[in-house]
């Protein structure tokens, strides 16, 4: 280990940022994966059912125990999701705009991705810090890449020469312009309270001044009701809403790239947890384990207590999908506008009036 | 017809929030995990370990049964043949100098017997038309095989998943209706 000390420190910086986007992306993978066998489970347990049940590979019922309670868990399942995509036709129908028609679930599934790297998974794992990119002006980076995320639905939509897809393509277009407003007016009082746009400065604000939803419940609100529209996550699924529109955007994709739309879906989730975790639930620290780590295991430490922090999220984003009953287009709009907004507007202008009186 | 007239007052402000809905979804939702997870009530019945418990006269598989006796009932008559809508009987008769039947009060039995699983309907025909009581419409549902030839059952199998069927004893009673005329006065109920 000693060897990489004494290389020059660009091919330091390239080799420690090539391993954590290796972790980061590895980790996201498997978390979509397994996010979609657990809002396959919490889905099946709300509705009175055991969920997957069954599936495993053959030399697990061998093992004694352990084999059949994992297989009752359904731990094999994503790896038959996986390979069921990959081995389905994938099939393109003669109507479509072929170039854009491939390109589109790329463009749904890379903005999720990109998100990733500004955020701070932990804290640091000798002396390197657990943050891909540690961007000055985190957040504005994310907002701009999330808002591209719209244009492969968008172009989804448009490439399918389909009246579902573009139905379902003009309200997602409209309900992500609509909810990206609020959700970064919504943000603004965090930043008026940190003065700092980097995410790690964020945290360590919160690690000193507690968590900043203690501060901002209005805002981690409109953020979250936000991140679930932006997510396009019942009760704000409208541009799939199967039962109106067949499947929305992706009625007309099938195989690998219909599973690159539902891997952006996930990976969107994913992203919109670790960004609620990072702004308003103090990232990977918890009271008492907020300063940085010094050895390994401290490090792994906070990055496990980052994922925990995530997890909790996520099984948020899954559960509301069975709490309510999807929104009527009129009602998603009228929610936006006239609702978040102005409260986000008047949460700013009070944070603002707290700050300037309480001169920070 | 009475109308009823649906209530469709304004929401209040507090309905308005959306709260009302949200805790109302939770407490649903939450009800149903636990009664899932910690009660382990589910409405799910996982077919192969756990089964229906079948009703009295449901149609399944039709079989062929035995006598207390342990002998063939069937008198290759093949009426059930001749009923089979879907024609999944074939009754092969012993012919002149065939087998003879292996119990008394019967002239012969079938040399073979085979229904094509896979053809029956399970409609119920032969078991009604057949004058010896010899076939039933037994509570097997799910029958697989491999092969089409699989799924031809032979006599041989016929009778073993028939079983003995201990309550019909057709030619008991008539037996005992024969005795009974012997007797003078016939007795009467």
């Amino acid at each position: 280990m000693d060897a990489i000390k004494y290389l020059d420190p660009s091919v330091q910086f390239i080799l420690f940022s090539v391993l954590k986007i290796v972790f980061v992306f590895g980790v996201t993978m498997t978390a979509v994966a397994y996010a979609v066998l657990v809002e396959r489970k919490i889905s099946a347990w709300i509705q009175d059912r055991p969920g997957p049940n069954r599936t495993a590979p053959f030399f697990v019922q061998f093992i004694p125990v352990l084999g059949p309670w994992l297989t009752r868990l359904g731990i094999f399942q994503p790896m038959a999701d996986g390979l069921k995509f990959i081995l389905k036709e994938d099939f393109t129908p003669s109507y479509v705009r072929t170039i854009y028609f491939w390109v589109a679930p790329a463009i749904a599934c890379v903005p999720a991705l990109l998100t990733m790297a500004v955020i701070p998974f932990g804290s640091q794992i000798g002396g390197e810090k657990m943050v891909i990119a540690d961007l000055n002006v985190g957040i504005l980076y994310t907002f701009g890449i999330v808002s591209l995320g719209v244009y492969g639905i968008v172009l989804a939509g448009y490439a399918s020469n389909s009246k579902y897809p573009f139905l379902g393509s003009i309200r997602s277009s409209a309900q992500m312009i609509s909810y990206e407003l609020a959700m970064g007016l919504s943000v603004v009082p965090i930043f008026m309270l940190v003065g700092d746009l980097n995410l790690s400065s964020v945290i360590t604000y919160q690690a000193d001044h507690g968590w900043n939803i203690l501060k901002q419940p209005v805002s981690f609100i409109i953020f979250l009701i936000a991140a679930f529209a932006e997510t396009n996550r019942l009760p704000f699924d409208l541009p799939e809403s199967e039962t109106e529109l067949v499947g929305g955007y992706h009625t007309e994709y099938s195989s690998m790239k219909f599973a690159l739309f539902f891997l952006g879906e996930y990976a969107a989730m994913i992203a919109a947890s670790a960004m609620m975790v990072t702004l308003f639930l103090g990232g990977w620290t918890l009271p008492g384990l907020s300063d940085p780590a010094s050895s390994l295991l401290g490090g792994l430490l906070h990055i496990v207590i980052f994922g925990a922090k995530m997890g909790v999220f996520m099984v948020i984003f899954i559960w509301v999908r069975w709490m309510l009953p999807r929104f009527r287009y009129d009602q998603l709009m009228d929610l936006g506008w006239r609702r978040f907004i102005p409260l986000a507007l008047a949460n700013i202008l009070v944070t603002a009036l707290v700050v300037a009186f309480t001169n920070k | 017809m009475s109308t009823k007239v649906v209530d469709r007052s304004p929401l209040t402000f507090y309905e308005s929030t959306y709260l009302p809905a949200l805790l109302g979804g939770l407490k649903v939702t939450t009800r149903h995990a636990w009664n899932t997870l910690v009660k382990g009530k589910t409405v799910t019945m996982e077919y192969p370990e756990q089964k229906w418990v079948v009703p009295e006269g449901y149609r399944g598989a039709p079989y062929l049964v035995k006598d207390q006796e342990g002998a063939t009932k069937c008198v290759s008559c093949q009426l059930c043949e001749f009923v089979c809508p879907p024609k999944a009987i074939r009754i092969t008769p012993p012919g002149p100098n065939g087998q003879k039947a292996d119990r008394t009060n019967a002239e012969k039995m079938p040399q073979e017997f085979e229904i094509n699983m896979l053809r029956c309907i399970f409609c119920g025909l032969c078991q009604e038309v057949c004058p010896e009581e010899a076939i039933f419409l037994q509570k097997d549902y799910s029958l697989t095989g491999e092969s089409r030839a699989e799924m031809i059952f032979n006599k041989e199998k016929l009778l073993k998943l028939g079983g003995t069927h201990a309550g019909i004893q057709k030619w008991k009673h008539k037996l005992d209706e024969a005795k009974e005329q012997e007797v003078f006065p016939v007795a009467t109920e």
